[in-house]
């Protein structure tokens, strides 16, 4: 112990102390802040790179989910189009269908009910006609026939029959 | 794993032999010179000196040459004195500055008469006036070197920064380790909050440490975090930074421990008070004990090569003192990690927000 304070320099520790407070200082303004922010800047830069990367790739992930569904929801849409459009022609035939033989059997109602209208007036006239025939008949026979009793009665009796024959 | 297994078999081979032939090893005549000069190149190499010596060699004639460089000695003694350490002759010849005369003496520098006369008391220290020394020795010369090596460096890394934001050149080795400082031992320890502010001191005192720890190793004999001066600086500031910086949290742990009945409290504040200055000093007495004892230990195994001088016991030491080597470039890394590891630990515990579950 005595050795090493008969050793020591006060010198040395002067010139030691002071050199390296200036060394210090000056590296710190002239290398080490240059370097640890080069260092820094750089670790950053890396880090950003692979976080953006990591974030595209997200993105196309998400913009290919996207896509996907898209396809998906289109794909879908075409075959409801589809199926709506095959429904609606469907209905559409079956409505032309019925709603023609709706008509059909309307007109064949209306002929039926018309032929049965004009069956009946023919039948109507038939019976006038028929009613003024025999009126006819009668007058003729009335007024021919009155003289002669066989006669009349002959005659009504062809007549009787012609008309049966009628 | 087979490569682990050779090694250590090597490794234990070495110590076993080398066991064996330090107990052989009877003292002769002769051998002391050697032994002698070894440790006292020891010492002088874990001292600081005036002067950038790289190796140094004796003549025929006796005469000590040194290869180097000499730096410049500042000395405050009754106003600032500056001379050239080429004066001091490796505190073999007396320098006369301004009428006062100066001497170097184990590294140290004494105020002398003109002859040079060191007064020594019974332990062999020195009792002349000794005036304040702020020479730029050569740890202070490294420390500048090292300063500027590293201000270079790593502006130059920061303003690649500004062209690109990859990492180029040396950045490709220095930003791991940055990034290692930051996430591994800043952010755990004190906080993705708080870690910010003392990044500056963690990342200059590891790379200071290191680089200083690396340069120690090298053949250029430079022995900087073996001073305790150093490590106390670097100690001092790591314990200023954590106590400015603390905050209520800290200080009420410190004097008033909350969860405890009062008489522990008041036992607890004074241990508690201790135990901060007792971190940073052994932040210091670490970094400096493990660089000394590296040092001493791999230089005394080199000095073996020399005292052996056969061809067995040399190549064994060498052996050994190359897997010290590694080891040592190993703690030199480490040690700088451990205070690096322990100063962002301390600055946690002083920013520390209050938890309910204490």
């Amino acid at each position: 112990m005595e050795k090493l304070i008969n050793e020591f320099s006060i010198g040395l520790f002067f010139w030691q102390l002071v050199l390296f407070i200036g060394l210090v200082l000056l590296l710190r303004k002239f290398a080490w802040k240059p370097i640890l922010d080069a260092v820094e800047k750089r670790e950053e830069g890396i880090q950003n790179a692979l976080d953006s990367a990591e974030k595209a790739k997200l993105e196309m992930e998400n913009l290919q989910a996207d896509n996907q569904k898209l396809l998906k929801e289109a794909r879908a849409e075409r075959e409801e189009m589809l199926k709506e459009a095959r429904d609606m022609k469907n209905k559409m035939i079956e409505d032309a269908k019925t709603e023609a033989s709706e008509s059909a059997a309307k007109l064949i109602a209306q002929a039926q009910a018309s032929i049965e209208s004009e069956k009946k007036a023919a039948i109507a006239e038939l019976k006038s006609q028929v009613a003024n025939l025999s009126v006819e008949i009668a007058e003729k026979v009335v007024r021919t026939e009155l003289s002669n009793k066989d006669k009349q009665l002959k005659l009504v009796e062809t007549m009787l029959g012609e008309k049966s024959l009628n | 794993m087979q490569n682990i297994i050779s090694l250590k078999t090597i490794c234990l081979f070495f110590f076993f032999v080398s066991a064996s032939v330090f107990a052989k090893e009877e003292p002769k005549e002769g051998e002391s010179d050697i032994k002698t000069e070894i440790k006292e190149y020891i010492n002088h190499h874990l001292l600081d000196s005036h002067d950038f010596s790289l190796t140094s060699y004796t003549t025929e004639s006796g005469e000590h040459k040194y290869i180097g460089f000499p730096l410049p000695v500042i000395l405050w003694d009754n106003g600032l004195k500056v001379f050239s350490s080429s004066k001091l002759h490796h505190g073999e010849s007396v320098a006369e500055v301004d009428g006062n005369y100066y001497k170097s003496f184990h590294g140290k520098i004494y105020k002398t008469d003109a002859s040079g006369t060191i007064n020594l008391d019974e332990h062999h220290h020195a009792t002349n006036e000794k005036p304040l020394d702020f020479s730029i020795t050569k740890n202070v010369f490294t420390i500048f070197l090292v300063g500027l090596l590293m201000f270079f460096m790593f502006s130059r890394m920061a303003k690649k920064y500004k062209t690109g934001s990859l990492p180029k050149g040396m950045g490709r080795f220095l930003e791991p380790i940055i990034l290692y400082i930051r996430d591994d031992i800043a952010i755990p320890n004190i906080g993705v909050k708080k870690y910010k502010k003392y990044m500056p001191y963690l990342l200059t005192v590891f790379f200071f440490v290191w680089i200083i720890n690396l340069l120690g190793l090298t053949p250029l004999g430079v022995n900087v975090t073996n001073n305790i001066a150093v490590t106390l600086a670097l100690a001092l500031i790591t314990y200023f930074l954590t106590t400015f910086t603390a905050n209520k949290n800290y200080w009420g742990h410190i004097f008033w421990m909350p969860g405890v009945p009062v008489p522990m409290k008041i036992i607890l504040a004074p241990i508690e008070l201790l135990g901060t200055i007792i971190k940073p000093f052994s932040l210091m007495i670490r970094l400096y004990a493990n660089i000394t004892a590296g040092h001493i230990v791999l230089m005394s195994i080199i000095g073996l090569m020399f005292i052996f001088k056969n061809w067995l016991g040399s190549s064994l030491s060498f052996g050994l003192a190359f897997a010290l080597s590694l080891l040592e470039l190993l703690v030199a890394a480490l040690q700088a990690y451990i205070f690096t590891m322990l100063s962002a630990l301390y600055f946690g515990s002083a920013v520390e927000e209050h938890h309910d579950d204490h």
